[in-house]
């Protein structure tokens, strides 16, 4: 299974970003084969659409959870529509390696 | 001009089936062309005629207007008399629709998430794994299911006063 994590920076330590749509790197883990990708969100500085494009994304890796500070309220529908399980996070302090900890319980 | 594009409709979860077939048919084999109701007429069907809601209600539901609720209506209804009296199959699917879920608040890692499969129950939270979560709502709902749904209608709607009103019709419903 894939989940998406959002994150501030490209690396273990980076904090979660608080917002889904404009946050600055996606997490892509593979809880089978424990790989990781990082990917820079394309959409990061775009003037609108920049939450529905990044679904399109995910959704183009396969991703079935995603786990952010918060979702749009355009997000929300959509992702209810494709199945896929959103984990909203509001503690700003977690770092990526404690949510994949987390994740491997 | 381009007509303007319709508002997505709320749909609380999908049919258990996909569609009907006629059987017995008189004049042989019903004819191949099934009849689309899409999931919008099921919807308002469902909270119409299952759930007993009045029109302005279940509009509310579906975040459509009550006049669009009673056209969406009229067509569900439309649609199934045609499959009844021309013998057609009855096929669900399509329509403009978002699906709502229910949402969790976990106590051991402080975090919320929904549940995007209903026919399966969550059995642990998907980021810590345990057990040690409780059904979330944004606002304090109170007793009996009318209410209840109400209330989180009430999230989705800007309009306080129709919301209002709608929540005083299901407490007399609950009375």
């Amino acid at each position: 299974m894939k989940i998406a994590i959002t994150s501030t920076g490209n690396t273990l330590e980076s904090l979660i970003d608080s917002s889904f749509g404009r946050c600055s790197w996606f997490v892509i883990y593979d809880t089978e084969n424990k790989a990781m990708e990082f990917l820079p969100n394309p959409f990061k500085e775009a003037a609108e659409a920049s939450g529905s494009s990044a679904v399109q994304l995910l959704v183009q890796k396969k991703v079935n959870k995603i786990v952010a500070g918060d979702f749009g309220m355009k997000i929300k529908p959509m992702l209810d529509s494709l199945r896929i399980q959103m984990i909203v996070v509001k503690d700003p302090q977690l770092q990526i390696n404690q949510i994949i900890e987390l994740l491997n319980h | 001009m381009s007509p303007r594009t319709k508002t997505l409709r709320k749909v609380l979860s999908p049919p258990i089936i996909k569609g009907f077939n006629p059987y017995g048919s008189e004049a042989g084999k019903p004819p191949a062309e099934p009849v689309l109701l899409m999931l919008e007429e099921y919807e308002a069907l469902r909270l119409c005629d299952y759930d007993g809601f009045n029109q302005l209600q279940a509009s509310v539901m579906m975040g459509v207007s009550r006049p669009t609720f009673t056209r969406i209506y009229a067509a569900a209804l439309q649609k199934i008399a045609r499959a009844f009296v021309e013998g057609r199959r009855l096929s669900i699917k399509g329509g403009k629709v978002y699906f709502d879920s229910d949402w969790f608040y976990c106590h051991s890692c402080k975090c919320y998430f929904n549940n995007p499969d209903k026919d399966k129950k969550l059995e642990q939270c998907p980021l810590c794994g345990k057990s040690d979560f409780v059904p979330f709502d944004s606002e304090p709902a109170g007793e009996g299911t009318g209410k209840r749904r109400c209330d989180s209608v009430n999230k989705n709607t800007g309009d306080q006063s129709l919301s209002l009103s709608v929540n005083e019709n299901c407490d007399n419903i609950n009375r």
